[in-house]
């Protein structure tokens, strides 16, 4: 084994959108270059792949081939040579059969790399993509240079008209736009160029300069900038103090979203005059970049007062007719007859006046300038008006938050009568879409219904809300929403998914309940009876079935029992049973798990098929008494226990 | 400091060194310079074609009865149409950025992710909003369906919002600061219009006959498209290929864009209309592309027949 050879793979673009580029990363650190490791590092403009330690030639390889059986004669001998490609005394005969030894010759990895790395480029998997020249290739935006070396050569390929070289192009503005490199300079060259390679390194310049500079720490914006630029750098801009009378979050949306700037707080909570802006470019000696943004926040931000005190004219109350003209869905009809059926359900699920009110009033901001112009903030600008238009405290904090949560992170709403809103009016959007065949399918769900249905489960449980699921769902709803149901406590709050569909057999009625269970049967289950006994309760079902048993059958006679291990059962039985009254679920839980002793024995010392009719019977009775008392906080049945096949998958 | 029209001659000069054809606006009104048929028709087809022109867009919600520093009832876009795109187009672009003045090595320009489409014209494509220093200065969009049908040549958009542009150029806050030219502001030249299609788009545009309107261009457009196709049994000289009026048709469905637009405006579209009327006017749109570039590339026994 050599030192092997260097590579350095650069695919040269116009500007990827910063949000995609992650993912191609990961795509390419799969790339095969042939045992070596890649390193890839992106910024907006070229994805590279570096790795060492390539070899110069894949190994020589031996490849036995199977022929015809020798009882098939020389003919098929021969014509399975030709076919090959060799004469027939290349064969020789092992066994039965004909085999051919083939040498592979290893072959050199440039040429290889030649060959696969066309294919490897435009096999990336991006969200969309686009045609700009007339080989009709596909990826995310033109591919504009490629550099690609292997050791001290160029590997040469083409991809959509542009041939590969060693030849790479710095900073759009402050770089060169032809710089030749090798393996070892490349890195450096880009630096001169005014391109930092690693996004490590970007993202952690623009952190210490937007900390230096007094901004409020935002992950989601400072990844956003890292793969905007090739040369971040950070600068403070200033507003008119004037502007803080708006509200914190139409100032902090403009800032966010509309300019992706930092923003600054004078103490926590509270907005200062200021905003950090990231520019794609070394500095701003003379101060004119710094002058653009403030000019064009200043613009948005009286755009901002402008739609704040045109909406003003109207109230909330007086726009609720308006929602006859905004569409809800083509089919559904408008918002004003979403909103009278929230309103509706909100009434139903027994929601009170203020509840009421706030449902009335929810969609009433969709057809303000603000909402209008800043999609992101609905909900919000509705709660500050409402607030600011007199509306009790309880109505206008219920539609400042009637959309969470917006994510499984975002917490869901903090007052009874905001939670009530929020939960009527995604459960309004789910039954009506579902009602019309809107179901989400595969990657379609155009109207994010997991994402309500994640919202109703997430306000369902941690408000503790008493609705029964059956009661809220049926039909294909049902289901889905089941499975959002079991995905939200496997896979957000990480419970088992064994005890998350032993809880749900059980006929918990309400989600709170569903939890209360859990968090239960998740203490318990690593007790040293409990997984025995489950495995003796899947016994017990499977026997029951077997027989056939139907519980109408034959009422369950004591006096039949036998002594000895069935009559000790059936007294650990009654004792856990008496226990079980007025207990937590752990306790219960406990107690059931305590008659495990006393089940082993008696499928250790009793046959249930006995012999006497009427006492087989009996007994299936008494297990069937066991099962069905208890599985009401939990199916055991359900749980899998080590030694069960489908603890394998 | 150049005032509002050396800096569009500047720009027009830019991309007329480059071999761009300078034209003039379409005389009908449109949304956006996209619309107008040097873009939206000659982006179709096998042609090369290089184009810029200043389109006045109108867009009937916008207005803001000349009140608002930045929003318009009708602004001007210089819209440059390059098909197929150079592979320096984003050179040549930000070449013409330097060209009216802005030394890029002191400003700040990022490309952002902007993806284009219009429902209305079952047009759609891929680009980047362009930046500078935090301003949206430029629309830069990588065509590649226009009429519902895939571009083969795939043109580069490039659309200056000018007033934007040249306000940041002058330094002024409002658009209406803005020095047309010498002794003469935006305010001066365009005050009147803001004003006055603000009153009619808002609140005197009689919206029956808006609707009547609407019809009867649409039933225009209808019939020319369905003529075209049936047009070889009907034997009439008019009808033939070359000679058929697709360009009037066209016409006809901007007709229609502009008056959904401004029926929207007056807040007379219902929700069960809405994606009913986007639907009529798509349709008309897309059946006009589909027969203009059956009109540009004529089958064989067409072309001899026109010959």
């Amino acid at each position: 084994m050599s030192s092997g050879l260097n590579f350095l793979l650069e695919i040269g673009t116009e500007e990827i959108p910063h949000w995609m580029i992650p993912s191609a990363v990961a795509q390419l650190e799969k790339l095969d270059l042939f045992g070596a490791t890649p390193q890839v590092d992106a910024t907006p403009r070229r994805l590279v792949v570096r790795a060492t330690g390539l070899p110069m030639r894949t190994a020589d390889q031996t490849l036995v081939v199977k022929g015809p059986p020798i009882t098939a004669g020389e003919k098929a001998a021969a014509g399975f040579a030709k076919k090959q490609g060799v004469d027939l005394s290349a064969m020789t005969k092992v066994g039965d059969y004909w085999e051919l030894t083939k040498n592979i010759p290893g072959r050199l990895v440039g040429e290889l790399l030649t060959e696969s790395l066309p294919a490897a480029v435009l096999g990336l998997q991006w969200p969309k993509t686009m045609f700009w020249e007339s080989t009709g290739a596909r990826f995310i935006r033109p591919i504009r240079w490629m550099v690609a070396l292997l050791g001290d050569q160029v590997v040469p390929f083409e991809i959509a008209g542009v041939k590969s070289g060693n030849v790479t192009k710095g900073h759009r503005i402050l770089g060169a736009s032809s710089i030749p490199v090798t393996f070892a300079t490349y890195e450096s060259e880009l630096r001169r160029n005014f391109v930092i390679l690693s996004s490590a390194e970007r993202r952690s310049k623009i952190q210490t300069e937007i900390t230096a500079l007094g901004a409020k720490p935002d992950a989601d914006l400072l990844e956003t900038l890292t793969f905007i630029t090739e040369y971040p750098a950070a600068i403070r801009g200033d507003f008119d103090p004037a502007y803080l009378e708006l509200p914190a979050e139409v100032l902090t949306t403009v800032m966010r979203f509309h300019q992706k700037y930092f923003s600054v707080e004078s103490a926590p909570g509270k907005l200062a005059a200021h905003f950090v802006a990231v520019m794609n470019t070394s500095g701003d000696p003379e101060g004119l970049v710094k002058k653009g943004n403030e000019r064009v926040t200043k613009a948005r931000f009286n755009d901002a007062r402008f739609f704040w005190n045109v909406d003003q004219q109207k109230k909330l109350a007086d726009r609720v007719q308006d929602l006859s003209h905004v569409t809800f869905q083509a089919k559904l009809g408008s918002y004003l007859e979403k909103t009278n059926r929230v309103v509706e359900l909100v009434k139903t699920l027994g929601g009170d006046a203020n509840a009421q009110r706030a449902a009335l009033l929810c969609k009433a901001d969709l057809p303000t300038e603000m909402v209008k112009e800043f999609t992101d903030l609905q909900g919000i600008v509705g709660g500050l008006y409402a607030k600011h238009q007199g509306e009790p405290e309880a109505v206008s904090q219920a539609i400042y938050e009637h959309y969470k949560p917006l994510s499984m992170e975002d917490s869901i709403p903090s007052t009874p009568e905001g939670q009530i809103v929020a939960l009527a009016d995604k459960l309004d959007t789910l039954r009506e879409c579902f009602r019309i065949g809107l179901v989400p399918t595969g990657s379609k769900d155009p109207f994010a219904l997991r994402r309500a249905a994640q919202g109703v489960v997430k306000i369902l449980v941690e408000a503790k809300l008493p609705y029964a699921f059956d009661s809220l769902f049926d039909g294909e709803l049902r289901a889905f929403m089941l499975d959002r149901l079991q995905h939200y406590f496997r896979e957000v709050r990480r419970y088992k998914y064994d005890e998350v569909n032993a809880v749900l057999a059980s006929g918990a009625k309400t989600l709170a309940d569903v939890e209360d269970r859990l968090i239960a049967l998740s203490a318990v289950r690593p007790t040293e009876n409990f997984e025995p006994l489950a495995a003796s309760f899947k016994r017990i079902r499977n026997i029951l079935k077997q027989a056939a048993f139907n519980p109408d059958s034959w009422l369950f006679d004591v006096k039949l029992l036998e002594a000895g291990p069935e009559w000790d059962l059936h007294q650990a039985f009654l004792k856990a049973q008496g226990d079980l009254s007025g207990k937590s679920y752990r306790e219960a839980l406990e107690a059931i798990a305590s008659i495990r002793p006393q089940v082993d024995l008696f499928f250790d010392k009793v046959l249930v098929n006995a012999q006497d009719e009427s006492v087989r019977s009996n007994r299936l009775a008494f297990l069937n008494n066991i099962l069905t008392e208890f599985s009401t906080i939990a199916d055991f049945s359900e749980i899998v226990t080590t030694g069960d096949p489908a603890n394998k998958s | 400091m150049d005032t509002f029209q050396q800096t569009l001659f500047k720009l027009k000069r830019y991309w007329d060194e480059r071999g761009a054809i300078i034209q003039e606006p379409h005389d009908v009104e449109v949304g956006a310079g996209t619309m107008a048929p040097e873009t939206f028709l000659r982006v179709l087809g096998k042609k090369p074609y290089k184009v810029a022109y200043v389109q006045p867009s109108r867009r009937a919600a916008d207005g803001r009865y000349g009140e608002n520093p930045n929003r318009l009832y009708k602004h001007q876009q210089l819209q440059v149409i390059l098909k197929p795109s150079p592979d320096d187009i984003l050179e040549q672009y930000l070449g013409s950025l330097e060209a009216i003045g802005i030394d890029l090595s002191k400003h700040d320009i990022k490309f952002e992710e902007d993806n284009w489409e219009a429902p209305t014209l079952g047009a759609w494509g891929v680009g980047w909003q362009v930046m500078l220093d935090g301003m949206e200065i430029t629309q830069f969009t990588y065509f590649q369906q226009c009429g519902g049908i895939d571009l083969v040549l795939v043109p580069a958009e490039i659309t200056y919002g000018l007033e934007r542009l040249v306000a940041f150029l002058q330094g002024v806050e409002s658009v209406y600061d803005i020095v047309w030219t010498k002794g003469v502001t935006y305010r001066d030249v365009r005050f009147q219009d803001e004003l006055q299609y603000s009153v009619y788009n808002f609140e005197m545009a009689n919206v029956d006959r808006l609707w009547r309107l609407f019809a009867e261009h649409e039933a225009e457009c209808k019939e020319l498209l369905a003529k075209y196709e049936t047009r070889e049994t009907l034997g009439n000289e008019t009808l033939q290929p070359r000679r058929y009026p697709l360009l009037a048709a066209y016409d006809q469905v901007l007709k229609c864009s502009n008056l959904f637009n401004l029926l929207d405006a007056r807040g007379a579209i219902s929700v069960t209309e809405r994606v009913g009327v986007i639907k009529r006017v798509r349709d008309l749109a897309v059946g006009t592309a589909k027969l203009w570039v059956d009109q540009q590339n004529p089958a064989p026994e067409n072309s001899k027949e026109a010959a």
